[in-house]
């Protein structure tokens, strides 16, 4: 796409960026010019304020080569650069092509070390020391920000440690969740649910799937209501990993434990999301980082 | 230039009211400096209260030392130099006191909407639609005192430090205009006319002129009177002066740019800001060699006179700051400098080594004339805060300096196998020492600014607001 929208506006710019520089160079030369050698020292004549007087001294000889040497600088430069409109520049440099170019060098050199592990297992990988050093690396980079740097997340960002998955915890899953991202989302549910007070009740009853404390009176009255969140999150609210349903019943809370958080989750709904890093990492390196975020989960049997 | 003038006094009474201002706007500022300089090293200062959020008191920060101490101490010199060295009292003189009450009640107005929230997200224009147009009719106003004051002058030129303070007021309006246009939509709410990076572009452009035009021409202005008046030496070289000033109007204006070296800004606008970056080097070294060579000669005064001193140290980061910035413009030393500490250290450079220390050094030329002394009450305190400040900044822009450096080092360390060397937080940890020696230095800064406020405040009890006389034209001109 053209950077103006007219012919007009690039050689509006070439003729202000050439015409100020020369400007600047004929200033300087005529003022230079101007001087009578024997006025050095001596008073302009002017007098300001009683006392401020100024002199008709010469300008620094070495000042003026800088000026002159940063306009030629400049005028190399716009020749070898874009900068007057239109013009591409002797190099056809542009800093797209550069970005693409160190992109392109940094993935060849480092291709032959993922290469080691492209062909290996997932399950393998995890094993290998120096795999799992590159994947700490990669995850201290790309995934600590959210989810903490021992893996453990937080609030609205899932732990990677605890064996429970939203989407599924094999190699190839958590690889589809790396390079695609995920955006899990939950309808408010309030109106489906009932009243206010259906809303509390059915609040029990997921509290007491996971033995959290609740009302086992007020669950008893909310189980029926269940079946709006059975559609998801399954009868027995065991939830479903095809599409990101929360199991209910571990007493692992993303976005907060306890009535309060769940009343107005049942309200409000929620829309969490992870962004995809498949633009951003190799399908290689991918594999490696997929590798080291499953064997949080299962260290002992990749030992 | 008639004989029988009955203008025989100068109009001083609005200068003495912004001359104080400046001295406590001053205080403010830096005092919530050092509030947001100690927030950033420990993040419990914020006390999870927004009203005093790093978020809302950085803006408060800036607008409180750039246009509120700054400001005042631009009308205050501005007002005072073109009267003498146009040997008229002030145009408009009601006018000019309406200049005071009103940029007060602007710089009141951003007191209070900055802290509550309310901003336009534009940095150093971050004041809503009603203070903007409020601003705007003080400057027009501020203008007509100044172009009037010239009009009437007696003296046949127009002296150097007016071609600075008239270019400072003439494009500090029209970058005003022009980036806070904006639609508004409720009382404190508006949205900018422009979208994508055309608005940071135009932002920019703003952002890099208010540096060029408030904080460096309108100072050299400062620095073009009260220099060669206190050195008590001519002014080096006119034609220095002509050739500088030029080279300095047209290269600022494009050189706004170089802050979005690598962003979606087309190749040629990043170009083109760089290129004039690196020509304003010489323009702008220029003030610094006609300062300094205004002084030579009189280098023995400097034992003595801590006034002196702060000019010559102003001028001395002056050249610093404008050698500095051309560096940093150029996009292979901006690749490391960009998003690090090393640009705010580059800022406080300017801001308080070239602006403070020639505000402060002026300020202290200007008060005892004012209310009729010779000198400020007290010459001991000056030299306090004159060795408080140095100390101050030089620990200010070199923790910076290290710290960002460090920073932009950590951020571009690549491992082996294509990953970061060090993590974000990683950085954060080595950058913290610096946060504090910056604080310390920002503690020192702000401590010799109360001495000084103190020290006004003695000078204007022991003196009284005396008129000047204007004097008679000089034979010459």
């Amino acid at each position: 796409m053209s950077d103006f929208t007219s012919n007009f506006w690039p050689i509006f710019i070439s003729a202000i960026v050439i015409g100020g520089i020369i400007f600047c160079l004929v200033v300087l030369f005529v003022t230079s010019k101007s001087h009578d050698p024997r006025h050095t020292g001596q008073s302009t004549g002017h007098v300001y304020d009683e006392d401020i007087v100024e002199m008709n001294n010469p300008m620094p000889r070495w000042w003026m080569w800088m000026f002159i040497i940063t306009c030629v600088f400049g005028a190399i430069y716009l020749f070898l650069y874009p900068g007057l409109g239109n013009y591409k520049g002797a190099l056809g440099w542009t800093q797209a092509n550069q970005y693409d170019q160190e992109v392109k060098e940094s993935n060849d050199r480092i291709a032959p070390i993922y290469a080691a592990f492209t062909a290996m297992k997932a399950e393998d990988v995890a094993q290998d020391a120096k795999a799992m050093a590159i994947g700490e690396r990669l995850f201290m980079n790309n995934c600590s920000q959210c989810h903490g740097s021992d893996a453990h997340g937080s609030r609205g960002f899932p732990n990677l440690t605890d064996n429970d998955w939203l989407y599924g915890g094999a190699p190839e899953t958590i690889k589809e969740t790396i390079t695609n991202g995920r955006h899990g989302m939950m309808p408010p549910m309030a109106q489906a649910i009932g009243t206010p007070e259906d809303v509390k009740n059915v609040t029990n009853y997921v509290l007491s799937l996971s033995s959290s404390t609740h009302d086992a009176k007020l669950a008893a009255l909310g189980k029926d209501k269940f079946t709006a969140c059975a559609a998801c999150h399954g009868a027995d609210g065991k939830g479903n990993q095809a599409i990101g349903a929360p199991n209910l019943t571990d007493d692992i809370w993303l976005h907060g434990a306890g009535e309060a958080a769940i009343i107005d989750r049942i309200n409000n709904g929620k829309s969490n999301q992870m962004p995809a890093q498949g633009s951003r990492l190799t399908p290689e390196q991918i594999h490696v980082l997929a590798s080291y975020v499953w064997r949080f989960s299962n260290s002992a049997k990749a030992q | 230039m008639s004989n029988n003038n009955v203008e025989t006094f100068y109009d001083d009474y609005v200068i003495r009211k912004f001359t104080v201002m400046a001295v406590v706007w001053g205080v403010v500022g830096m005092l919530v400096g050092v509030i947001i300089a100690a927030q950033l090293a420990f993040p419990a200062l914020n006390f999870d209260l927004p009203w005093i959020s790093f978020g809302r008191l950085r803006p408060l920060h800036t607008n409180a030392v750039i246009f509120a101490f700054g400001g005042c101490a631009l009308f205050a010199t501005s007002y005072y130099v073109v009267q003498r060295t146009s040997q008229v009292k002030l145009a408009f003189p009601l006018l000019a006191r309406y200049t005071f009450w009103g940029y007060q009640a602007v710089i009141l107005a951003a007191a209070i909407s900055l802290p509550l929230g309310y901003t336009q997200g534009k940095e150093y224009a971050e004041l809503e639609w009603p203070i903007d147009l409020l601003l705007l009719v003080v400057w027009v106003m501020y203008a007509l005192v100044f172009f009037g004051t010239i009009a009437n002058r007696k003296i046949k030129h127009i002296y150097v430090a007016n071609w600075f303070y008239g270019a400072f007021i003439i494009v500090v309006a029209l970058l005003h205009i022009v980036n806070s246009a904006a639609i508004p939509s409720e009382w404190f709410r508006s949205y900018s006319a422009y979208s994508g990076v055309q608005d940071a572009m135009i932002q920019w452009w703003y952002g890099h002129n208010a540096v060029g035009f408030f904080l460096t021409a309108a100072f050299l202005g400062m620095m073009y009177y009260f220099v060669p008046k206190q050195a008590q030496r001519p002014v080096y070289s006119y034609r220095l002066s002509i050739v500088h000033f030029w080279g300095l109007i047209f290269t600022y204006m494009w050189a706004g740019s170089h802050h979005l070296h690598y962003t979606a800004l087309p190749d040629w606008t990043q170009s083109v800001g760089m290129v004039l970056s690196l020509i304003l080097l010489a323009p702008s070294w220029g003030g610094m060699i006609n300062g300094m060579m205004t002084m030579s000669g009189a280098w023995h005064k400097l034992r003595d006179d801590p006034i002196l001193r702060f000019m010559i140290v102003s001028l001395s980061f002056y050249g610093m700051s404008t050698f500095e910035g051309p560096m940093m413009a150029i996009k292979t030393v901006n690749a490391l400098s960009h998003y690090t500490d090393w640009t705010v250290g580059h800022v406080h450079s300017g801001a308080l080594g070239w602006v403070g220390f020639i505000s402060m050094g002026s300020l202290y030329f200007l008060t005892p004339r004012l209310w009729g002394l010779k000198q400020m009450y007290s010459t001991k305190a000056i030299e306090l805060h004159f060795w408080l400040a140095t100390i101050g900044v030089v620990l200010y822009i070199t923790a910076m300096w290290i710290s960002g450096v460090t920073a932009g080092l950590m951020w571009r360390a690549v491992n082996e196998d294509g990953t970061l060397t060090y993590t974000f937080v990683e950085s954060v940890k080595a950058m913290h020492p610096f946060y504090v020696i910056r604080m310390i230095g920002g503690l020192m800064y702000v401590s010799g600014m109360i001495i000084m406020l103190w020290n006004v405040i003695k000078t204007v009890q022991m003196g009284q607001a005396t008129p000047a006389r204007i004097p008679a034209v000089a034979a010459h001109a």
